[in-house]
């Protein structure tokens, strides 16, 4: 069991109010709150360490120089990476993509190669897909998902050929919450010679990650969704791919030598990390992941799915509401999308800010998933480790303070 | 909720939960279609035009109670407009939504109770979604999809 009282301390948001409310946080799957160790971390790093890397020879450039590399070997053991090597440090998860879409696949896919998506993915795994198949000439196929929001694994099985060249899917739905079967995905995959790359956008702030153990060749996922600063994503690379891969951007720090009308590559990871990184907010990542381990992921997993059963459980007893996804169970996370016959998730949206309870309305970032479900929106509320189940209650109380002030009679002049 | 009543004013959801003018207009001579990328909210506005004169006008779509309320309320105030009367009124509501005063020769109806939506800034495009629809229109441009997001008046702080 989580303490989560004493977690809760650490996190000098969750005191506030919002409209005279104490504030409920329940849109963890757009961003997490931090912990105040991670917001000392970075005054701490502008108050007495603050230098640019990997090139000065003073005291400080060797303390930021030292701080921002640990925060890659830092960031290897979270996934459990067999090297620090592997480790890229991008602006974001979406960036991360990006960088394999363009460095990977323009040099690697011809017309007749297929790239194989799921219908359940963010728009940053999509579209830079769609952006390289323009440019290459390959096609894009999709994995289909079933009505209770799981993936159609069958049809993964027909789809999946000897045209496909990658697999690039999420391993948990920002709108689903569903958990996908990575392990069983890059396996089929890696025996068909393609390569897999999972969004672990959703999945890394709430359950416990090994790549080596999952089989995948690239995973990405988000600082800012982990309890750490925005502005930090994490392309984890099998170290032969990123090898074979030329460098995304050009500039400082990703080169070996340049001349007039050449370069030659840095070693990887650096070979991919143009110009002056974002040193602070990675320093403060670090920090963000010793937080995160310190409570123990397979804790913050088992809370978090506690939460989430709670929640559905409370939700289906509300008259009128839809859930989409999978039940509470075992490949179930918890962003819990829904909405109210009557309602747009708007309104509902807006209702229960005044209630102090942060929800996202929407279409999450994934539109080809709501025509999917028939829908131009949903709600949703995402738990963290430090949600309780008292919270899950106002979030109750509050929809259904929303519904009594929708269905008010109401007078107009005639 | 107090705070809710300003934005949701009792005008407001009644055209919501009653739309005047929606569904497809059978002899419209303009269908322009638009969507607000943030949230997916979708319009169609049709009109009949008829010598510089909106003879008719409907709208239909998806979206929250404000931007289908908003629908509802400028589709009434649009039947009979000349089209530069109709480019006045969209002109006023943008500056509605800034605060600005509506010039006092010009009625809005329903409309007017909008104001209260400028207190919200995440919800200005929402309102917004019709007019920025209307305009379109007005410009003839029918190929583009209007965007609520483009030309919305920076919210109040």
């Amino acid at each position: 069991m989580l303490d989560v009282k004493h977690i809760r301390e650490d996190f000098p948001i969750l005191r506030r109010t919002v409209h005279g409310k104490p504030l409920v946080y329940l849109d963890n799957a757009a961003t997490t709150q931090k912990p105040r160790q991670v917001i000392e971390a970075l005054v701490g790093y502008y108050s007495r360490s603050n230098a640019n890397i990997h090139r000065g020879i003073h005291a400080l450039a060797e303390e930021a120089t030292a701080a921002y590399e640990g925060a890659r070997e830092r960031t290897a053991r979270f996934l459990h990476a067999p090297s620090e090597r592997g480790i890229v440090f991008t602006r974001n998860a979406t960036e991360a993509i990006n960088l394999v879409a363009q460095s990977w696949g323009r040099a690697n896919l011809k017309p007749g190669d297929e790239i194989l998506l799921t219908e359940m993915e963010h728009h940053a795994n999509l579209v830079p897909w769609q952006m390289v198949a323009k440019a290459t000439g390959a096609q894009l196929a999709f994995i289909g998902i079933s009505d209770d929001g799981r993936l159609k694994l069958e049809e993964y099985e027909q789809k999946l050929t000897r045209k496909t060249k990658l697999v690039a899917f999420t391993h948990m739905s920002n709108v689903l919450g569903t958990i996908n079967p990575v392990a069983d995905i890059a396996a089929r995959a890696r025996r068909m010679g393609a390569l897999t790359l999972v969004d672990a956008a959703q999945s890394a702030p709430h359950l416990p990650l090994d790549v080596q153990a999952l089989g995948c060749d690239v995973l990405v996922c988000s600082a800012h969704k982990m309890l750490g600063p925005t502005g930090v994503g994490v392309l984890y690379a099998k170290e032969e791919l990123l090898e074979r891969m030329d460098p995304f951007l050009g500039g400082g720090e990703m080169i070996s030598d340049v001349w007039l009308t050449h370069a030659t590559w840095n070693e990887i990871p650096w070979k991919f990390e143009a110009g002056t990184p974002n040193i602070a907010d990675v320093i403060a990542f670090g920090v963000a992941l010793d937080y995160l381990d310190r409570i123990g992921m397979p804790a913050i997993r088992a809370h978090e799915r506690e939460l989430t059963a709670y929640a559905m459980k409370r939700l289906q007893e509300l008259k009128d509401i839809t859930l989409y996804g999978p039940p509470a169970g075992e490949d179930r996370g918890g962003a819990i999308s829904f909405n109210l016959e009557g309602l747009h998730p708007h309104d509902v949206g807006t209702a229960l800010d005044h209630e102090g309870v942060a929800i996202r309305a929407g279409h999450h970032c994934a539109k080809p998933l709501m025509r999917r479900l028939g829908v131009a929106a949903t709600a949703r509320a995402s738990v963290a480790l430090y949600n309780t189940t008292e919270e899950i209650d106002r979030l109750i109380e509050a929809i259904d303070a929303a519904r009594r002030f929708f269905q008010r009679s109401i007078k107009v002049a005639a | 909720m107090d705070q809710l009543d300003e934005l949701y004013r009792d005008v407001i959801l009644d055209h919501f939960k009653q739309p005047r003018h929606h569904g497809p207009l059978a002899d419209a001579t303009l269908t322009v279609e638009g969507t607000n990328p943030l949230c997916g909210d979708e319009m169609t506005l049709w009109l009949r035009l008829d010598g510089g004169r909106i003879q008719a006008a409907s709208f239909g779509g998806k979206g929250c109670a404000i931007s289908q309320a908003a629908g509802s309320m400028l589709t009434e105030q649009l039947q009979g407009l000349t089209l530069t009367e109709a480019k006045a009124l969209v002109e006023t509501l943008k500056g509605l939504m800034q605060g600005q005063e509506p010039p006092a020769e010009l009625d809005l109806g329903d409309l007017e109770s909008l104001a209260g939506v400028r207190k919200f800034p995440v919800r200005v495009k929402c309102a917004a979604l019709s007019w920025n629809v209307l305009e379109q229109a007005l410009k003839g441009d029918t190929q583009h999809t209007a965007d609520s997001t483009q030309n919305t008046p920076k919210p109040l702080k």
